[in-house]
């Protein structure tokens, strides 16, 4: 259980941020590592490869395809309006905050399966061939999604920065 | 320089800089050429770096006291050894309520078509269920139902038990004497996994909730419009009624 300490600890931030870009949520997604680290704890002696990088992220992001699943049935719906401030990041410069909130907005548009390997692959630094692991699909699935999410994404910011301005005027008028 | 022609992976792969030197030497060399598909590269990439500056103040927030990994690992919240004496008590305490449903089991035990599927369904759940290393072949819930729906020749709905504390696992195509079927894994905070069967039935397409039982398994199987449907868990069956009638209502309404 030492190893397990030395190796799962220094991964922990990387886990709260795929579940927060994920889920949105800031409480909710520190629940989903929560639950994440405690199943990982109990099945430590179970895993089957010596990186627990990408097992951890099965782990996880497995625990919120089923969260998205309840709010589904649940009806619950988060608009893109009501996303919490604190869904990103609190430090950033003034300057850079409009279009940090503008990327997570557009992020947030886009379909989970999409958004999950946007993150899996282009934040969190994991291969493909483990991505794959962690989405349950074969790395083509990974390669076509990929793509599917970098045009969607592009495309979503493409047409923002037309009205970027707007954007601006409705936050203000917001607050 | 290869004769291989660039695929939309290769792309990918350079953005991500996931590619062998010498074939990302080729990538360069051909964007070079192509001026439009550079552009479209390169907005790729722009929007890769602002996704990952815009996420990085969280990797940096200092981690809150819920997430103490060394106080988990000290004190696990669901000890597998508590989860065994749990075990052990609720086969004890059901004992007594043992007696009781398999008398009445005799007077509604599954028949015919119902009584095959059934079977396959405990089958499972002895073979998958039991197994720590792969239980389910597939766990993304959207190939899932897609993959067994093909499968099957029919659309299958994926019953949710979230609402009484399951979680879904995964499941995989299984096969029966009477073409495939597909199988969903649950799990609860515990550990305590049930398994669903669901298939197209020949005979038997509408049938009432029947009990079975064998060993220290229970299940309930029914089957309404000529698909059949069978639960199956280490609980008894006064436990699975609730959950089984929750998956009857949610399948009447795909």
């Amino acid at each position: 259980m030492n190893d397990m300490l030395r190796l799962v600890e220094p991964l922990i931030p990387a886990l709260r941020r795929y579940a927060r870009a994920l889920v949105r949520d800031h409480a909710a997604a520190d629940d989903l590592v929560q639950d994440c680290l405690e199943r990982a704890v109990i099945h430590w002696e179970q895993r089957r490869s010596d990186n627990p990088r990408p097992w951890l992220f099965a782990i996880l992001h497995n625990l919120a395809i089923n969260q998205f699943r309840r709010a589904t049935t649940r009806g619950v719906h988060v608009a893109i309006d009501e996303t919490n401030e604190d869904a990103f990041g609190q430090d950033a410069e003034q300057e850079h905050k409009v279009t940090y909130r503008d990327v997570m907005a557009k992020l947030a548009r886009l379909p989970h399966d999409q958004r999950a390997v946007l993150l899996l692959v282009g934040v969190e630094d994991l291969s493909y061939a483990d991505a794959a692991k962690v989405l349950g699909v074969p790395i083509g699935t990974v390669m076509s999604r990929l793509a599917r999410a970098r045009e969607r994404l592009h495309q979503e910011l493409e047409g923002a920065a037309g009205d970027l301005n707007n954007n601006i005027v409705q936050l203000r008028n917001k607050t | 320089m290869s004769n291989r022609p660039i695929t939309e992976d290769d792309l990918h792969a350079y953005v991500d800089r996931a590619l062998e030197p010498e074939r990302e030497a080729e990538i360069m060399a051909y964007l070079e050429k192509h001026p439009d598909v550079a552009k479209r590269i390169a907005a790729y990439s722009d929007e890769r770096n602002l996704l990952r500056s815009a996420l990085l103040p969280i990797a940096e927030e200092p981690l809150p006291p819920q997430l103490n990994l060394a106080r988990m690992i000290e004190r696990p919240r669901r000890r597998p050894s508590s989860l065994r004496w749990a075990i052990a008590a609720m086969l004890m305490l059901s004992i007594g309520g043992l007696g009781g449903w398999v008398i009445r089991g005799a007077t509604s035990a599954p028949a015919g078509g119902l009584a095959a599927l059934a079977e396959e369904a405990s089958d499972s759940y002895k073979v998958y269920a039991s197994d720590h290393t792969r239980p389910v072949e597939l766990r993304d819930s959207f190939e899932l139902v897609q993959w067994v729906s093909n499968r099957l020749r029919q659309p299958v709905k994926l019953p949710d038990l979230s609402q009484s504390g399951y979680r879904l696992m995964g499941g995989r195509v299984v096969p029966t004497a009477h073409g495939p079927a597909a199988m969903f894994m649950y799990d609860d905070d515990h550990g305590e996994r049930l398994v669903v069967l669901t298939r197209p039935m020949t005979s038997d397409q509408n049938a009432p909730m029947a009990a079975h039982s064998g060993g220290d398994i229970a299940g309930v199987s029914w089957a309404d419009g000529g698909t059949g449907y069978s639960l199956v868990g280490p609980r008894g069956v006064d436990s699975l009624r609730p959950l089984a009638n929750e998956i009857r209502k949610q399948a009447q309404t795909i």
